[in-house]
């Protein structure tokens, strides 16, 4: 079973949120880090741009297929992970923590349809069969 | 060791020496090199050893059986080489007259003619040069039959996500956004998603039938109504023609565009990236688009169509019409196989495909889609093996190295997790499909008893288990001299 932390929120698309008072870190699950595999490169979104739940804003390549990522909430870019792009493995080996994408300021509150861990692990689950 | 460290300054192949030009060309100077490109001097058998030596350590279906899904790895007779060898094609100009190359544009018309039977189409154009090539040719043709009825508000392309990756990027070249169209479970395209997708922006579909999951799309008539009811035409991806071949006539599903393979469905060589040949076969309504030149017949004269007579065309391709080479082959092909043969293709394809699918299922592989029956393709997924045993499917395709088969396409399609999509064509015996599934129950059996003995596979070869991720980041392509 993949590790899915208490703390974050997902997507249905394999993304996690956190938010640090008015600040949003996002990412990729260990889910989908382990089927996508080994990472070979990282695209990530530009600084100040405004993105809309739902939208494709970064993609990550591995060995075996390039895959979109889904911007969980709607928000402003303000810092990205340079990091990924010298060591895209970062994601592998630590996709909840080095291996962060990028920050965000949110423009709403809440979105709702974010899953709660619960919800993520049975999505993960139902996904494995 | 490559060839460039073989070299020595001075040495040369006499037989490849440049022979001095008597006449001056006359190029501008500045276009003009002033020094000489990097080549290895080498001598004619060092030649020979070195690439007789790369091609021992290369699978090819020549030495090995080659199960690539959706690349049709059959075999290429050597009688259609032999043919397409003859001197007269060889050393024939393509800026000969017409008059002294009737015998080969009698051999391209004749194909024309055999491809429109074989599709179920009103014209073939010969011209594009390969698959991808084909695909912006169709797609061009359904932008230009669009804009020629004034229709210019239509600028979406609807894809299935099982489609090659080929067919999105061909829709966005020329010019088009593309909306994915999910897939059911029993590996149909989800027809109540493409209702809900298609509209007055709907310019066309692509698909492939039967589709990368190795089974035929059962609604493709439902499919075909939505769209030409929305205004929308339909492409159709010719890689798995061979499952249909004289079976079906994708004109008859109501497809009005289509490429075909000639370098898999009609058996001449491929892999290592060509030459190929993807003519476009289309239905009355696009005929005024087709590509340029086409090969015409008045009375017993082959002549050339051009932009002269078509005015309406999408333009040209190639230099001149397609690969020459391969066009040749592919009407030898059709012509030695005949209606009867063509039709026996399709059918050994899917029956070797079955009979593999069904052995390798009674040894305890789990198919992708069980409740269809495969087309000339299928598909396994080894998802409970990497649960359960930590064996994906990169380890079994890396062992079959080990025991002389080139390995099957790997994680694709993507929708597949862990999966092997198996394409033994129709030119593989008996003898060949069961060594293969005896081998392949045998690695299962390792991965259950030695996982260690998958995981650092293949052991035989000159080249272990390579670092993909330093390969991709790390190019290293061009020869520089130390």
């Amino acid at each position: 079973m993949s590790n899915i932390p208490k703390k974050l929120k997902y997507s249905k698309t394999h993304e996690w949120v956190r938010k640090d008072d008015d600040v949003l870190t996002i990412g990729v699950t260990d889910h989908a880090q382990t089927m996508l595999g080994d990472l070979v490169y990282v695209e990530l979104p530009e600084l100040e741009l405004d993105i809309e739940a739902g939208q494709e804003c970064a993609v990550i390549e591995s060995v075996k297929a390039a895959a979109d990522i889904y911007c969980p909430v709607s928000g402003e870019v303000i810092e990205i992970n340079e990091a990924l792009l010298e060591n895209p493995q970062l994601v592998n080996e630590d996709p909840y923590g080095k291996g962060w994408l990028f920050r965000m300021r949110a423009f709403e509150n809440e979105n709702s349809e974010l899953l709660t861990p619960d919800q993520y692990s049975k999505l993960v689950a139902s996904e494995a069969h | 060791m490559l060839i460039f460290e073989k070299s020595e300054s001075g040495r040369n192949a006499t037989s490849q020496h440049v022979r001095l030009a008597h006449t001056k060309i006359e190029i501008p100077e500045k276009f003009l090199r002033t020094d000489k490109p990097l080549l290895p001097e080498v001598s004619e058998l060092q030649v020979v050893r070195h690439y007789t030596r790369l091609s021992r350590k290369n699978y090819s279906i020549d030495t090995q059986f080659y199960p690539l899904g959706s690349c049709t790895m059959k075999y290429n007779p050597r009688g259609v080489h032999r043919l397409a060898f003859l001197e007269g094609f060889l050393q024939r100009h393509p800026l000969s007259l017409d008059i002294n190359s009737q015998g080969y544009m009698a051999c391209a018309y004749e194909l024309q003619e055999i491809l429109k039977t074989v599709t179920g189409m009103k014209g073939v154009s010969l011209t594009p040069m390969a698959g991808a090539q084909g695909e912006f040719a169709g797609v061009a043709m359904i932008r230009a039959y669009h804009e020629s009825r004034g229709d210019t508000a239509r600028n979406e392309f609807l894809v299935p996500d099982a489609a090659h990756g080929t067919n999105p990027a061909s829709a966005v070249q020329c010019g088009y956004k593309v909306k994915e169209i999910p897939t059911g479970p029993d590996g149909n395209v989800d027809v109540a998603a493409l209702q809900a997708a298609v509209g007055p922006h709907t310019a066309g579909i692509m698909l492939t039938n039967p589709s990368t999951l190795g089974v035929f799309e059962q609604k493709i008539q439902e499919i075909a109504a939505i769209m030409h009811k929305a205004g929308g035409l339909l492409y159709y991806d010719g890689a798995n023609l061979n499952a249909i071949l004289g079976k079906v006539q994708p004109g008859a599903m109501g497809f009005d565009v289509m490429h075909i393979n000639l370098h898999k469905t009609f058996a001449t060589p491929h892999g290592g990236g060509g030459p190929g040949g993807g003519p476009v076969a289309v239905n009355e309504r696009l005929l005024p688009f087709l590509p340029m030149p086409i090969v015409t017949k008045t009375n017993d004269t082959y002549a050339w169509l051009t932009e002269k007579e078509c005015p309406q065309t999408i333009g040209r391709l190639s230099a001149f019409m397609g690969n020459a080479g391969i066009i040749l082959r592919a009407y030898m092909y059709a012509r030695l196989l005949g209606k009867e043969g063509l039709l026996r293709v399709a059918e050994f394809a899917t029956l070797n495909a079955n009979y593999l699918l069904a052995r390798l299922r009674a040894a305890g592989f789990t198919a992708a889609y069980p409740t269809r029956r495969a087309s000339h393709e299928f598909i396994i997924t080894l998802k409970d093996e990497a649960k359960e045993l930590h064996i994906g499917a990169l380890d079994v395709a890396k062992r079959l190295l080990d025991y002389n088969f080139h390995a099957p396409t790997m994680y694709f399609p993507l929708l597949v997790p862990e999966c092997l999509l198996i394409e033994p064509t129709e030119t593989e015996s008996k003898q060949v499909l069961d060594a293969f599934a005896d081998t392949m129950i045998k690695i299962l059996e390792e991965a259950k008893t030695n996982p260690d003995l998958l995981h650092t596979a293949p052991h035989t070869l000159s080249v272990r288990r390579l670092d993909e991720v330093k390969a991709a980041r790390e190019l290293d392509l061009v020869f520089k001299k130390a």
